[in-house]
């Protein structure tokens, strides 16, 4: 392979600007096909913006971009696809149409883009050449399945697929393995290496998972505040090092966990089932101050523990008791009357109001304590206390005013649940609450759940991050196929064990 | 480099001067048209023309207002124009038929346009339909039940009831007062007002616009979205009850699908509202204003001779306008 001739990407001197921010300013990147490259950063360093530009979804940046020191002009995504650059965004269900099959999905840009003038559809033909295109991916799937009843892993092997159905020199894969588990991570680079090393793809790889950066890619890309920092081979970095680089400072190595008192139970969970079953015959008791964990891979069926819980899925039988009362939670608005909170894991979709201001979105579950007679609001009231939250939580926004769209993403994860710390709830649900955060904003995550367990509240940690479940817990229930399978004292355990319950072992 | 800094200072400039159109745009527009108009007919703005203009807009902007609340939820309700119908054939039978007194009348009147709130908000919060196609098929129903009630006629003093028996009922001179200037613009105002308050300044108001916002995020942060949905689809009939009640004072009588022109007004002017002073979101004020611009239009027009028939095509526009400014500026 050495032997072939590689093809050079080059991006010189990109600069873009969004109003009122400059996203990118002068950076330079380069790749090369058959060979992985990551590209890290932490949240708003810029790394999607750049791809995003590669791949032709913006018009308005400067710079140059060259391939085999030939220039190019890249401003639509179709430039791109022509250049044989594509990319798979992190969001499968945008790009994936439903209530079409396999095939149709696969071969959507060529159905699109390559008929000419042919009025009618080969569909023998459309699903063969699906199949040649799994196949060269080494992929079993079968082509009439309809998108929407594919789980998330497959998703996103259709959508490499799509990607790789004509030929393609460089391929943008943007935090693939967010929502993979292990089985499906170990699957999808078996793939990504293939392509790269038989098929003389490039592929870029966005991740916030160091350890899989080493695991699998040979070169890597460093960017912080829409600059590069750095540009080199992986060999001879450790984490330690991409994160200092990322952060541009050195960082504490390992969380510290607070030191707190725990008390009685408050909480109880007797045998709680779903109604579709999609968690079954849950037991799980929290005491005051006591952190516990939900582990599991993804699919564990960890979402929905939570959302039933919290009654944002329909119970079918079992109890739930607060302080030794029985509670009926038909819905989220009972929930919070309750005296629970849940910070849930889709934060832009379920956590904040991303087109309001910051104040509102805080005030959003305790309104009731802004008001006077007739429910008429206390404007004022509302904001000295917003404020007190932002500066409390360290929320990085110009003023209480600021829209959330316009926050980074561990902000908006910092107002998601700075909204519950106003509504002084009893037992707080965190579902994924670091996902897509970076490093910094997710030790001020810990540190105010922390904070919160030394209040002497309750709180219930689910994440299939088994380094965080094991920095900041008390006790594990580890989840397996909708049902609790095993319950851990933290600082007896680690990680392998949790995987092998998490694994079905037992 | 100075090159560089000029031509964002250029940019910056370019789109503050946008933002400005779109905010305060309607405003600027009915100032020109206004005075276009005088220019060309110097009539216009007299006093008593500019009373006719606020006193033609009243009904309109009253059912506006409960789309703005329908809109609130990111809801829209089809079926206020039948609404309105509907109240004005139950308001004017209860006076001629029946022969009731003012506030029977007007409460049983809002009491049963209520139910068509209520059903409208069955089929959407609780059966799941699509607001659009829910509201779409209520529009139907009750245009056909205000239209089989009245038996396919109208209803005015004098007129016999459907089985042939002769009526003394009239409408009563307090009520007549309910479509007069001043007290028909007066109500405009006070709804407008009060709305606009409800919307801004309680917790209700917050509630609504957050559902409307984020139906999630508002479920997960433990309002009660349904009931919100419900209340905001009874208030959208409310006021097109109220719009329908105003529209038979006015008229004194009830006409086979009277309130049906003032759905496509009442939606251009809430969408007009969208943008007013930088909201973006729908308000009770802005939908006021854009009550206004449709007002002035259509005055203007009848006034310059335009033909009736052909100011659907106006309005029509002004309504694609109104949209064209929400959705582009949302794209962007």
């Amino acid at each position: 392979m050495g032997q072939q001739k590689r093809t050079k990407l080059e991006m010189k001197n990109i600069s873009i600007e969004f109003p009122g921010v400059k996203a990118l300013s002068n950076v330079d990147f380069e790749v090369e096909s058959g060979r992985i490259h990551a590209l890290v950063g932490a949240n708003g360093a810029g790394k999607s913006t750049l791809m995003k530009v590669l791949s032709g979804a913006y018009d308005h940046y400067t710079g140059s971009i060259f391939i085999n020191d030939k220039e190019v002009n890249i401003r639509t995504p179709r430039d791109a696809k022509e250049l044989g650059i594509d990319i798979v965004y992190q969001e499968v269900d945008v790009a994936l149409i439903p209530y079409l099959d396999v095939a149709e999905n696969i071969m959507l840009d060529i159905l699109v883009n390559k008929m000419k003038g042919k009025q009618f559809v080969n569909w023998r033909e459309v699903h063969a050449s699906a199949r040649r295109v799994l196949d060269r991916l080494g992929i079993k799937l079968d082509t009439r399945k309809l998108a929407q009843d594919l789980t998330l892993a497959e998703k996103q092997m259709v959508l490499i697929a799509r990607a790789i159905a004509e030929e393609r020199r460089f391929l943008i894969l943007d935090e693939p393995t967010a929502p993979l588990s292990n089985k499906e991570t170990k699957e999808l680079f078996r793939i990504v290496r293939d392509l790269a090393y038989n098929q003389d793809v490039g592929v870029i790889f966005i991740s916030h998972r160091l350890p899989e950066l080493f695991e699998i890619c040979e070169d890597i890309t460093v960017m912080k505040d829409g600059q590069l920092v750095t540009r080199r081979k992986m060999e001879g970095l450790d984490g330690k090092q991409i994160v200092e680089l990322m952060l541009g400072k050195k960082m504490d190595e390992e969380y510290l966990k607070h030191n707190v008192e725990i008390g009685e139970t408050i909480f109880e969970v007797k045998n709680l089932s779903e109604k579709d079953d999609a968690v079954k015959d849950i037991n799980i008791h929290v005491r005051s101050g006591e952190i516990i964990g939900i582990a599991g891979l993804v699919g564990a069926g960890k979402t929905e523990l939570c959302k039933t819980i919290f009654g944002a899925l329909p119970i079918k039988s079992g109890k739930i008791k607060l302080h030794n009362n029985l509670l009926n939670i038909k819905n989220p608005h009972i929930a919070v009357q309750q005296g629970l909170a849940l910070v849930p894991e889709e934060r832009r979709k379920e956590g904040v109001l991303v087109e309001e201001p910051v104040y509102s979105n805080l005030s959003a579950a305790s309104l009731s304590n802004f008001t006077g007679s007739l429910s008429f609001l206390k404007p004022h009231k509302e904001r000295v206390a917003a404020v007190k939250m932002i500066g409390d939580l360290g929320i990085k926004t110009p003023n209480e005013n600021q829209k959330v769209a316009f926050l980074s993403g561990g902000n908006q994860q910092k107002v998601a649940v700075g909204k519950w710390l106003m509504a002084d709830a009893e037992i707080y649900i965190f579902d994924e609450p670091t996902k897509g955060v970076d490093v910094g904003a997710k030790s001020d995550i810990f540190d105010l759940i922390g904070h919160l367990a030394g209040l002497g509240k309750g709180s219930i940690y689910a994440s299939s991050e088994l380094s965080e479940i094991l920095a900041i817990t008390d006790r594990i229930y580890v989840m397996y196929d909708g049902e609790i399978v095993k319950e851990l004292l933290t600082s007896e355990t680690n990680e392998e064990e949790i995987l092998y319950y998490s694994t079905g072992g037992n | 480099m100075n090159e560089k800094l000029e031509k964002t200072n250029g940019q910056f400039n370019m789109a503050g001067f946008l933002s400005f159109i779109n905010k305060w745009g309607t405003v600027i527009a009915i100032f020109l048209l206004v005075l276009f108009f005088t220019l060309a007919m110097p009539s216009f703005s007299s006093p008593s023309n500019l009373l006719t203009i606020l006193r033609s807009i009243s009904i309109v902007t009253v059912i506006a207002i409960g789309l703005t609340i329908s809109l609130t939820v990111n809801g829209l309700d089809l079926s206020i124009g039948s609404t309105a119908t509907f109240t004005d054939s139950l308001v004017v039978s209860m006076f001629v038929w029946y022969s009731m007194s003012t506030v029977t009348s007007i409460v049983a009147a809002v009491a049963i346009a209520l139910i068509v709130g209520a059903v409208n908000a069955f089929l959407i919060v609780k059966v799941k339909i699509p607001d659009l196609l829910a509201t779409l098929s209520t529009m139907f129903i009750f245009e056909g039940v205000a239209m089989t009630y009245t038996g396919g006629g109208s209803i005015s003093e004098g007129m016999p009831r459907l089985d042939g028996t002769p009526t003394e009922g009239v409408l009563p001179p307090t009520f007549d007062f309910i479509g007069k200037a001043p007290y028909i613009i007066i109500i405009m105002l006070l709804v407008v007002a009060v709305v606009h308050i409800f919307l801004n300044h309680t917790k209700h108001g917050r509630y609504l616009y957050v559902v409307g916002g984020n139906i999630e995020a508002a479920r997960l942060s433990g309002i009660a979205v349904d009931r919100y949905r419900t209340f905001a689809y009874i208030l959208s009939a409310f006021f097109a009850a109220l719009g329908g009640i105003m529209l038979a004072s006015r008229i004194g009588s009830a006409q086979i699908n009277a309130g049906a022109g003032y759905l496509m007004p009442a939606v251009a002017a809430a969408f007009i509202g969208l943008s007013f002073g930088g909201k973006g979101k729908p308000n009770a004020i802005g939908t006021f204003v854009g009550a206004v611009l449709v007002g002035v239009l259509e005055n203007g027009l009848v006034m310059m001779s335009v033909p009736y028939y052909s100011l659907n095509i106006v309005k029509g526009a002004v309504l694609a306008l109104a949209l064209a400014s929400t959705y582009y500026y949302k794209k962007n």
